[in-house]
């Protein structure tokens, strides 16, 4: 009897230790995740979060950063903002310049593609073409600007060639003239971020099955059916992708435009970068300068929101 | 035997901190913030440095450099956050904004406790009668010619009234060729074209933008170099593409014989020479409105140098400040960097050397160093908003009068 209560008691002990123990592994357990994601964490509040709330508050105080006394002020500086005409032309010039370079990048970064997928092409011939239309690429945005500013110079390359073949008898002033200068930009803008694109469809070119091919020859479709039953639909989640990503990426573009042009003539190609930048370093109103930087982040953020949910439908998929 | 090794050891270790922390001590270390040494040969500005140090024994500098643009938006923050360093390199345009944030000190009572004599500094900047900047070293803007192709369009003398400039423009026109009479750069990326080569004539004739220390610009002199321009560009005789056009493109087209005449920085001698070994060119002074004789200002930029008021060594660093505007020392700088002196008593000694530089110097010496710009709040955004209207008046939307009244409202806010 008393071996038995001395056993059991034995028993017990044993029981409560195995279950205590098992509970703090649990606890560990579940701790673990949380652990191993700290340190992103950590650095994201202090590399992310920090600075957003920081420009946020900012964005409702009076002469934030330069004056020691600097108070709350509510919404003041965004009805500033949004009573400021130059603000909104920034913004419907911010929309044209994103929309179209979106919409061409997608055209020349397809053709492109499709063009170096073709075994219509020769493999040497592609070889050739696929170093010269990724070059692009390869420059940084003060390199383009250099360059691009060369080039349409009033007695520059473009000029020069368009007079001898009598296409305009006069120098345009492409980036110095209101009426063109936007549209320079653009099309800059357009040549620098196509193969981003072209990249990008090429490896999902290279992706879709040739049995589909095989099968709509059998059916009797022809090349243009191919590409709008086939081709584009196997696309259209790469595409869809990197038009949300360059849209939102091309909105904020700001070297480019200040190399180029600095948001002139008079206030032509002010985008919103370029307008945020000027209240922020030119005028040092840095309150102003975070309300506009608060409106770039809300128009980034839907944008963001979009391409999350097509992130997640593609993944449910 | 090892404890008596370990305690030598700590004992000699202890010693040699506390040398350490008593010569720490008794230095004072100034950090010097400017964008003059990435501009200098490679070596110099350290150099004069040095020899501070050893006349000034207990006084180390720490040179913080880097190029303008990125020491004017560390400035900017350091000003901001109070940790600016002790002596600031300046521009004259930054001056007003440092000094109403107080990141700058005035200086007034340091020069009073250190005897410095301020009547030899060529042009001391102030702002509500207190000293906040001295120039050390100033780049003037002549106007730049093509001798050749002055030559060739059988002028036999540079221009040095405003009739002259234009006559000369013309006879130098020839679009057919790509050449043109005269360059104006106005980007909005860098609008300093409004101060240099448009303002600049304003001062050239002795007038001003400015009127009891608040924007004038609708006064008739103003309106009338306006006007003059507005006439040289609907005739023709600027380069096309003024308005994406910036200092370096201006230099370029000079270089290249496209245009004949251009109002530029001297410190631009050597670069010119460098890019065009060939080209034949001189300078003179900014033409002034027919019929005006007095004195001309001479448009400039300058290295200007001044003291942060969260240094907890101002006397140290107003040291440096003198020392820096010494003859003798002032004299070296401006030497090696091709500019003029801050100290007006100090020549350069390569005045002597270059004939372009030598009738520089006497330009510089029969003018006065006129920078409007200088000392004004936001000086770089007055210049983008006149560069837009004056842009607006070049491309026919609005007279030189509307254009003068339009800044004027924006000025007017500014200040």
């Amino acid at each position: 009897m008393a071996h038995r209560e001395a056993d059991g008691a034995l028993f017990a002990t044993a029981v409560t230790k195995n279950g205590r123990r098992s509970h703090k592994n649990s606890r560990r357990g579940a701790a673990l995740p949380y652990l191993f994601v700290a340190p992103a964490m950590a650095l994201f509040s202090l590399l992310m979060l920090f600075p957003m709330a920081m420009v946020f508050r900012y964005s409702l105080m009076d002469g934030a950063i330069l004056r020691p006394d600097s108070s709350f002020v509510g919404f003041r500086n965004f009805r500033e903002i949004f009573s400021d005409e130059i603000f909104w032309q920034s913004l419907g010039q911010t929309l044209y310049f994103t929309i179209m370079s979106v919409v061409f990048h997608l055209l020349i970064g397809l053709t492109f593609a499709l063009m170096l997928n073709s075994s219509r092409v020769h493999p040497m011939v592609r070889n050739v073409l696929r170093v010269l239309y990724i070059l692009p690429w390869l420059f940084t945005a003060v390199i383009i600007a250099i360059i691009w500013r060369l080039i349409l110079d009033p007695n520059g390359v473009i000029n020069g060639y368009l007079i001898a073949l009598n296409i305009i008898d006069f120098k345009v002033e492409w980036f110095s003239s209101p009426a063109t200068a936007i549209h320079a930009l653009t099309f800059v803008n357009i040549w620098a971020g196509y193969p981003l694109y072209m990249v990008s469809l090429l490896a999902g070119l290279q992706g879709i099955p040739k049995e589909y091919y095989e099968a709509a020859r059998v059916d009797g479709a022809n090349t243009v059916q191919n590409f709008f039953y086939i081709t584009l639909p196997q696309l259209k989640p790469i595409i869809t992708s990197i038009a949300l990503l360059d849209f939102i990426w091309t909105m904020q573009v700001f070297p480019l435009v200040w190399m180029t042009t600095g948001g002139g003539p008079i206030h032509a190609t002010e985008m919103l970068s370029t307008y945020t930048y000027k209240l922020a370093f030119t005028r040092y109103e840095f309150s102003l300068a975070s309300a506009s930087a608060i409106v770039i982040f809300v128009l980034s953020m839907c944008l963001t929101y979009f391409y999350i949910r097509h992130q997640r439908s593609t993944a449910n998929a | 035997m090892r404890f008596a090794k370990s305690l030598t050891l700590l004992k000699s270790a202890a010693l040699s901190i506390a040398i350490g922390l008593s010569s720490a001590q008794a230095d004072t270390t100034l950090e010097f913030i400017q964008w003059w040494e990435p501009e200098l040969p490679s070596g110099a500005l350290r150099q004069i440095m040095d020899d501070f140090e050893a006349q000034n024994p207990g006084i180390k500098v720490n040179l913080v450099s880097g190029p303008y643009s990125a020491t004017r938006d560390q400035i900017v923050v350091g000003a901001a956050s109070g940790t600016l360093s002790d002596v600031v390199g300046l521009d004259g345009a930054w001056v007003n904004d440092l000094a109403k944030q107080g990141a700058i000190a005035a200086m007034d009572d340091l020069m009073a406790g250190a005897d410095f004599d301020k009547s030899q500094v060529a042009a001391i900047i102030s702002l509500n009668g207190n000293s906040y900047m001295f120039p050390v070293a100033s780049f003037v803007y002549p106007v730049f010619v093509n001798l050749d192709l002055l030559k060739n369009a059988g002028i036999d003398q540079m221009p040095s009234s405003r009739t002259e400039f234009v006559e000369a423009a013309r006879k130098l026109t020839d679009s057919d060729n790509n050449q043109y009479g005269w360059v104006l750069p106005l980007s909005l990326q860098a609008p300093n074209g409004i101060q240099n080569d448009v303002m600049s004539w304003v001062w050239a004739s002795g007038k001003s933008m400015m009127k009891d220390g608040m924007p004038d610009l609708t006064n008739a002199n103003v309106v009338g170099t306006l006007e003059y321009i507005q006439s040289m560009y609907d005739e023709g005789l600027i380069s096309p593409g003024s308005f994406a056009k910036k200092e370096q493109d201006k230099v370029e087209e000079f270089v290249n014989g496209r245009v004949a005449m251009m109002v530029d920085s001297l410190a631009h001698i050597n670069l010119i020479r460098e890019r065009n070994s060939d080209l034949n060119f001189g300078i003179t002074a900014l033409p002034a409105m027919d019929g005006y004789d007095g004195r001309r200002g001479l448009p400039y930029a300058s290295w200007g140098i001044g003291i942060a008021e969260n240094s907890e060594h101002k006397e140290e660093a107003f040291k440096l400040v003198a020392y820096l505007m010494s003859t003798e020392v002032n004299a070296k700088l401006v030497s090696i960097a091709n500019a003029f002196p801050g100290n007006v008593n100090a020549t350069p000694d390569f005045v002597a050397a270059d004939e372009l530089f030598g009738t520089a110097f006497e330009i510089f010496q029969t003018g006065y160093l006129a920078n409007e710009f200088v000392g004004l709040p936001v000086a770089e955004e007055l210049m983008r908003m006149l560069g837009v209207e004056v842009q607006q008046m070049l491309e026919g939307n609005q007279s030189a009068a509307e254009a003068a009244a339009k800044a004027q409202a924006k000025w007017a806010e500014e200040f």
